[in-house]
């Protein structure tokens, strides 16, 4: 009664596709037809020989790290600004959040008009060359504006999560080392920031798997484009069963993007639990 | 007069501060500002002009009549809604039991079970599961395009985590001795649950909804592989394909684009401690 229906959902929508996925990566099914001919090992070696898989991976980790690194350093800064005592903070953090209330679709569909017209215009009224052409048209561009729009998304809601670190913070300890002789900046470096610690482990593991996972975005800001130089991860798995209809393969290909999110996930419990500092 | 300065510089620094947090602000929401800017404007005033605040041949409301019918919009709008308020309701409502009766029988052997792959599966990515899901689904059952597949879907998917975040919240908010109290007095389990354990949930209550209405209206992917017919269409998929039919006309797409993040700022609007503090809460006890 209390627990029949919420298992049966649970069970029907993730632990039974999980498991009849690992079937399917040793099949050859064509996502039409009832039959499923059994490939063996086939789809994992077609997944390790699978050149254009290998570098999506590439760049989703090229992609993961740049936008981590900034997320986190935006969205600390912010949270620092906004929790220095000046007025309206509560204004500045709920103005900085408001990116994440809208979804990838959407924001990505705003920034291509952002890409491909004003900062076009922009640098055509200031002759920036390099904002003459849209950004999204050139290799490294598009990848560099996946990244931006990345970190504009996410440094609102990492920033609120730092927000909440530095507030649990207590004074009493910050004021203590104050009276010890620590200049500010000390005090926000030896002692605020080690005691923030698990708002750290948090934001980098929100940060990471949503990066590892992102496929709104990339679809409609990117699509790929050009030349294929901009498909993530995700966007490779879903171009690779519903549009090439190899599922088998899909699957399989999709395997390993959940063991890299497994071993972060592991990591993230094994850090997050070792040598915490206790306030 | 030392005093005197110091508070004198003080109070620039502060004011300072402000002027760089409203320019990061502006920077931060320039790419809405741009959108509300060119929204008033005939597509070839934008393509002329996306900077200008009224373009040659001046301001015009007429990008969003047509924008709402050919995107239709009120429909969409009525499926994204109808589609998280009822799952967001059967989250809500299933995984505050099963997280009471989790964290009220913790010995259980079913509910260690469960706990563990419920807590081992938020690490999965949706990519594993959306093929399979098509097969099974579709393949098997041929329950595609249909709203309900997508509430259930989008059910199964939740609960882990809100039972994971009413599991903790029973056990460490909610006294056993006023379940004993109401057991002495002739509650039974369920009436015990609903009357008093439930109304002390509403913090927990609170965040769920607001994390989980807010991850299922945007939701893009799954939505998309389940719902293929139009009149089935949510706001972000309904968004694509207008973006795929007329992404020529960027008056039209303009007003899209607004109309699909109007609902959600005006909800902020109202809600915005409310929202804020249940993201907070979320994201630190997950």
């Amino acid at each position: 009664m209390f627990g029949g229906i919420t298992t049966f959902c649970f069970v029907a929508v993730v632990v039974v596709p999980f498991l009849y996925g690992l079937y399917l990566t040793f099949t050859s099914w064509d996502g039409i037809s009832l039959s499923k001919p059994f490939v063996g090992f086939a789809n994992y070696i077609a997944t390790f020989t699978d050149a254009d898989f290998w570098a999506s991976i590439g760049r989703t980790l090229f992609y993961s790290l740049f936008a981590v690194i900034f997320v986190n350093a935006v969205a600390f800064l912010l949270a620092y600004l906004v929790t220095s005592g000046i007025k309206g903070q509560n204004f500045f953090r709920a103005g900085f959040f408001i990116p994440n209330l809208i979804g990838g679709i959407v924001l990505g569909y705003v920034w291509k008009f952002v890409f491909n017209r004003a900062f076009v215009a922009i640098g055509k009224a200031l002759g920036i060359a390099a904002l003459q052409n849209s950004l999204l048209a050139t290799t490294g561009g598009s990848m560099f504006c996946l990244i931006l729009v990345t970190v504009w998304q996410y440094a609102g809601y990492m920033m609120l999560i730092y927000v909440a670190g530095f507030m649990s913070v207590d004074n009493s300890l910050k004021e203590a080392a104050q009276v010890d002789g620590c200049k500010p900046a000390q005090v926000t470096l030896h002692v605020t920031i080690p005691l923030m610690r698990t708002s750290f482990v948090t934001c980098l593991f929100l940060s990471i798997t949503r990066c590892f996972m992102v496929y709104d975005v990339n679809l409609s800001l990117t699509n790929g484009e050009p030349f294929n130089t901009s498909v993530l991860a995700a966007m490779h798995v879903y171009n690779q069963a519903f549009t090439y209809k190899n599922y088998g393969t899909g699957q399989a290909e999709a395997l390993v993007l959940f063991v890299l999110c497994a071993v972060v996930g592991i990591c993230q419990v094994y850090i997050g639990k070792k040598d915490e500092v206790s306030a | 007069m030392d005093n005197k300065n110091y508070a004198a510089r003080k109070k620039a620094a502060s004011i300072l501060l402000i002027v760089v947090l409203v320019i990061l602000l502006v920077a931060f929401l320039f790419p809405f500002l741009l959108v509300l800017l060119n929204v008033f404007k005939t597509k070839a005033d934008i393509t002329a002009s996306p900077l200008a605040f009224i373009g040659k041949h001046g301001f015009t409301l007429a990008n969003f009549p047509k924008a709402m019918e050919k995107m239709d919009f009120w429909r969409s709008f009525g499926n994204s809604a109808f589609i998280t308020s009822v799952s967001t309701v059967i989250i809500v409502t299933l995984s505050s039991m099963t997280g009471f009766l989790i964290a009220r029988n913790p010995d259980w052997k079913a509910n260690k079970i469960l706990f563990a792959a419920m807590i081992a599966s938020m690490v999965i990515p949706f990519q594993v599961l959306m093929i399979p899901l098509v097969s099974i689904y579709g393949g098997y059952l041929g329950i595609l395009n249909n709203r309900m597949t997508l509430i259930f879907m989008h059910t199964g998917f939740s609960v882990s985590m809100a039972t994971f975040m009413f599991t903790g919240a029973v056990k460490s908010n909610i006294p056993k001795e006023l379940e004993e109290a109401a057991d002495i007095d002739g509650c039974s389990r369920w009436m015990t649950f609903w009357r008093i354990v439930f109304p002390l949930l509403k913090p927990t209550v609170a965040t769920v909804v607001i994390i989980d209405a807010m991850a299922l209206w945007n939701d893009y992917l799954l939505p998309s592989l389940v719902l293929g017919r139009k009149e089935l269409y949510t706001i972000p998929i309904a968004t694509r394909a207008f973006y795929g039919t007329y992404n020529t006309d960027m008056g039209l797409i303009m007003a899209a684009l607004l109309l699909a993040m109007l609902p959600i700022l005006i909800l902020y609007l109202f809600l915005q401690r409310f929202i804020v503090e249940g993201v907070v809460a979320g994201a630190v006890k997950g």
